[in-house]
């Protein structure tokens, strides 16, 4: 794609600069840190070319942003030599860190939210007990970086009224107000849609271009490949490896990542659909403040059929989730099951789905999901209590629910296998599973599934999709739907695209182009993208395509996805 | 005519009413901007008048009396701040636990010193911060309205009362346009994204309760020593939560906060001038009502009826560096 040429155009570069000035902008040796009887961080040994992006990669737990943080002076290492510009350093606050060019943009933002931008960017960098010198300058400067960097935000706008990509960029603007040379991005793109994902990477090609050295830590490796120089893969508190990008593939930095080989494809047959599970009709709902976030949709899942829904988040997807599950009242329209129509009315819809043999595994885990101050059997129940099978009337047998917790501990790998354990002590993998375990036990015929693998690392993303891919080959309807478009690629029989409420497009994932659905997500529709590209032309290509050369196709995939 | 002298008298008295109210809603704001809540405003300010009314009596100075005060009060607040900040332990059952010491201490230790039922002794002459009469008073006094408002309403009151009204508009420019003020605020609010700036939260958090203890000790002082003459058992009598309902009817704003104590003071006064007075129609005036005007507003607020109140966010949760 055009990511890699660009990549492959840079590459040569730097490795020209590097050879040139080989100056190290950090190097780590012998970094140790233990929580506990935790070891976060085993020997660790790091260089880093100035004026270069590396990549940190790893498992949620690797010990990445442990690593980091010991760097930006948040811990300090039990023990282990840090060399920033050749110097050995101690760094023992973030003050100091910041003084030696260390920037650090967090994955959850360390801005005040009813502060204005000026008033973040400034704090801790005051350079008078006045402010309003301080908030002249870093205006001056604001201004400046915007044109330099493309960082354009309001000075004077609340942080609370800005996008969350807005928001990075006053991170990314504080640090280079502190006059950061090396700038730290910790799971940057978490948050991000793609295009605010593609405007950071434009942001930080041009960082790096002006000679700043960047550590960007992602468990996505597709940002890794498309904007890195070097890479370095943790496991388990230890470094693994550091690799040029160039030499390297996503295969191998997966396997790499989790110590064993890992299918980033999801492997599965041909699906088989059967009668109509779940439908919607003329389907609108409306949000706590009273707008209309679902605009008149239909659709309809069948038996045997995984049907994903696209969109960029935002678009209407949570609103349309909690409305079919029975969270939520629809403002209008039909929501059909078995073909028997639902009215939702009060608060014992997500109950009375339930009944109907309708599962939910809600999009937001922790605060819809689970409740994380109970342990794990409890929550094995939850949202099933009052069935006969934990006690009757108004007793509850604890020995039946444990039994439950340790099924699904066995069934669905849950580690630490301990159902006494507090849910939040559980990592998100862990955690999602727990969930997943719950809702997939109970034999339902739809399953409506919201970000399965939001914030869960790699090896427990394949088994996620397998258990989904196992639902529909057991015959069930699923519904699923993900702001990550790889997981829609590589799990859905059928794509639906959603924006701004409406569904604007159906597609069929062989033969999509990733364009194709970035332009449907955008939101222009269907017929203005085969008005434009030809559609029998492109569909002959693509029926070639599968015919001649499958090994290719796969190999473009593994490419794409992470 | 005598209406409005009756009035002027009214808001002469209101203002000598909102004076410890004032000094304790803004001795709040400063703790909870920080992030740590604060309902032993009324233990401090207890200790304060007792600590303020003890030295005065001994040494016959008002002003030695003040410091006194002070002293005690950020004694009590520091307890509260190693209980709070530094062990992290609860705020709330802190601050509550300052309340009960600060009750019993005062009257053992009054008892025991002075031997007469937990008072102090009777304070007069200097001991005591008297009325001030402003430049021009008996040329102005004639005049008719202007002459009344200023000889009752601006001047006639004691130093405290002007340094109290003086604070609110210094503590708007430290919270707004200070770099101090700036970095209290954040701590009240995000105060990881202030330790990641380089800047020790708990430290910031111990200056602002500091300055919460010199302002409840202001409080104190000015009800033993100014107001009345002496110390007597619970003599805050609920002020110290009139002022925390204050602060939250005024959103943790200083200039609200001056006008939600006037307004709570005018509700006091307006209870105490109509204490036993028949009014037409009504009868005799339900002063409980008036006097618990204050909390009903505060709850009127809380339900929502009245704006929204939110608090600092990070408020009431000890910072926590390491995980």
């Amino acid at each position: 794609m055009t990511d890699k040429s660009q990549a492959n155009e840079q590459r040569p570069d730097s490795a020209a600069a590097s050879q040139i000035a080989p100056a190290l902008a950090i190097e780590l040796s012998g970094i140790n840190k233990h929580f506990g009887p935790v070891h976060a961080n085993k020997d660790i040994d790091l260089k880093v070319a100035r004026g270069s992006v590396h990549g940190i990669v790893g498992e949620n737990g690797a010990g990445k942003t442990t690593l980091m943080s010991i760097l930006y002076g948040f811990y300090t290492a039990d023990s282990g030599e840090i060399r920033v510009g050749g110097k050995q350093v101690t760094i023992n606050d973030s003050s100091h860190a910041l003084e030696l060019g260390i920037g650090m943009v967090h994955q959850h933002f360390m801005l005040v939210d009813n502060f204005t931008v000026l008033e973040n960017i400034i704090l801790g960098a005051e350079d008078s007990s006045l402010l309003q010198p301080s908030l002249d300058k870093a205006r001056k400067v604001l201004a400046q970086l915007a044109d330099e960097y493309e960082l354009n935000v309001d000075p004077d706008a609340l942080i609370e009224d800005l996008s969350v990509g807005a928001q990075q960029r006053v991170e990314i603007l504080k640090a280079l107000y502190r006059g950061a040379d090396i700038l730290i991005l910790d799971e940057p793109t978490g948050v991000l849609t793609p295009s605010e994902a593609d405007h950071l990477f434009r942001v930080l090609e041009t960082l790096r271009a002006q000679g700043k050295t960047i550590l960007l830590i992602t468990h996505k490796l597709r940002e890794i490949m498309a904007i890195t120089d070097e890479v370095s893969v943790m496991r388990q508190g230890a470094m693994v490896k550091t690799l040029q990008t160039k030499d390297t593939d996503p295969a191998e930095l997966a396997e790499l990542m989790v110590g064993r080989r890992v299918l980033l494809r999801v492997d599965k047959g041909e699906s088989v659909p059967g009668d109509v599970k779940l439908a919607v009709e003329d389907f609108v709902v409306k949000d706590d403040m009273g707008i209309t976030r679902v605009k008149g949709i239909n659709f309809e899942v069948r038996a045997g059929e995984i049907v994903g829904i696209a969109g960029v988040s935002g678009n209407g997807q949570s609103d349309m989730l909690e409305a079919i599950s029975g969270m939520r009242k629809a403002a209008s329209g039909k929501l059909l099951v078995k073909g028997q129509e639902i009215i939702i009315d009060g608060d014992d819809g997500a109950a009375k789905m339930r009944d109907m043999g309708v599962a939910h595994v809600p999009e937001d885990r922790q605060e819809q999901g689970l409740v994380v101050t109970f342990e794990q059997w409890e929550n094995a129940i939850l949202g099933y209590q009052d069935d006969d099978a934990y006690g009757e009337g108004v007793f509850l047998s604890i020995p039946a629910a444990r039994a439950e917790a340790n099924e699904h501990i066995k069934k669905f790998d849950i580690r630490p296998a301990n159902n006494r354990l507090k849910v939040a002590n559980f990592s998100g993998g862990n955690q999602q599973k727990i969930v997943l375990a719950r809702e997939m036990s109970r034999d339902p015929d739809v399953l409506i599934v919201g970000q399965p693998t939001r914030g869960v690392d790699i090896g427990a993303i394949e088994f996620i999709h397998n258990q989904i891919v196992a639902m529909r080959d057991a015959g069930k309807a699923v519904l699923l739907v993900s702001v990550e478009l790889d997981e829609i690629r590589s799990l859905a029989d059928r794509i639906l695209v959603m924006f701004d409420g409406h569904i604007v497009g159906e597609a069929d994932p062989a033969t999509a182009t990733e364009s194709e659905l970035g332009l449907l997500m955008a939101g222009v529709s269907n017929d203005d993208v085969s008005v434009s590209n030809g559609a029998s032309v492109s569909n002959q290509e693509n029926v070639a395509l599968k015919a001649s050369d499958e090994k290719s196709a796969e190999r473009n995939m593994q490419g794409e996805s992470k | 005519m005598e209406f409005f002298e009756t009035l002027v008298l009214l808001l002469a008295s209101t203002i000598r009413l909102t004076v410890p109210l004032l000094l304790a809603c803004l001795a709040g704001l400063y703790s909870e901007r920080s992030g740590i809540f604060d309902i032993g405003l009324e233990g401090k300010m207890l200790a304060g008048a007792f600590g303020a009314a003890t030295v005065a009596a001994l040494t016959g100075s008002a002003w030695l009396g003040m410091f006194a005060g002070i002293g005690v009060s950020v004694a009590m607040a520091l307890i509260h701040g190693v209980a709070s900040i530094t062990f992290r332990g609860n705020q709330i059952i802190s601050g509550v636990a300052i309340n009960f010491l600060a009750a019993g201490l005062t009257v053992l230790l009054g008892q025991t010193w002075f031997k007469q039922g937990g008072r102090t002794p009777q304070l007069n002459g200097d001991a005591r911060f008297n009325d001030i009469d402003l430049p021009f008073v008996d040329q102005l006094a004639d005049v008719p309205f202007l002459g009344s408002i200023y000889t009752h309403l601006i001047s006639g009151h004691n130093i405290l009362v002007y340094i109290a009204f003086a604070t609110v508009p210094l503590t708007y420019f430290i919270l707004f346009k200070t770099r101090f003020g700036l970095r209290l605020r954040a701590s009240g609010e995000n105060p990881k994204a202030v330790d990641t700036a380089g800047i020790n939260v708990n430290a910031m958090r111990f200056k602002a309760i500091i300055i919460t203890g010199i302002l409840c000790g202001l409080a104190g002082a000015y009800l033993s020593t100014a107001q009345s003459s002496g110390f007597i058992k619970d003599m805050t009598a609920g002020r110290g939560f009139i002022a925390l309902a204050a602060l939250i009817f005024a959103k943790w704003m200083p200039i609200p906060a001056l006008f939600a104590c006037l307004l709570f003071g005018f509700l006091s006064a307006l209870g105490n001038f109509l204490q036993g007075v028949e009014l037409p129609i009504i009868g005799e005036v339900p002063v409980q009502l008036i006097q618990a005007m204050p909390y009903i507003l505060t709850v009127i607020l809380l339900a929502g009826f009245i704006g929204k109140a939110v608090g600092p966010k990070a408020g009431g949760i000890p910072y926590i560096k390491e995980r």
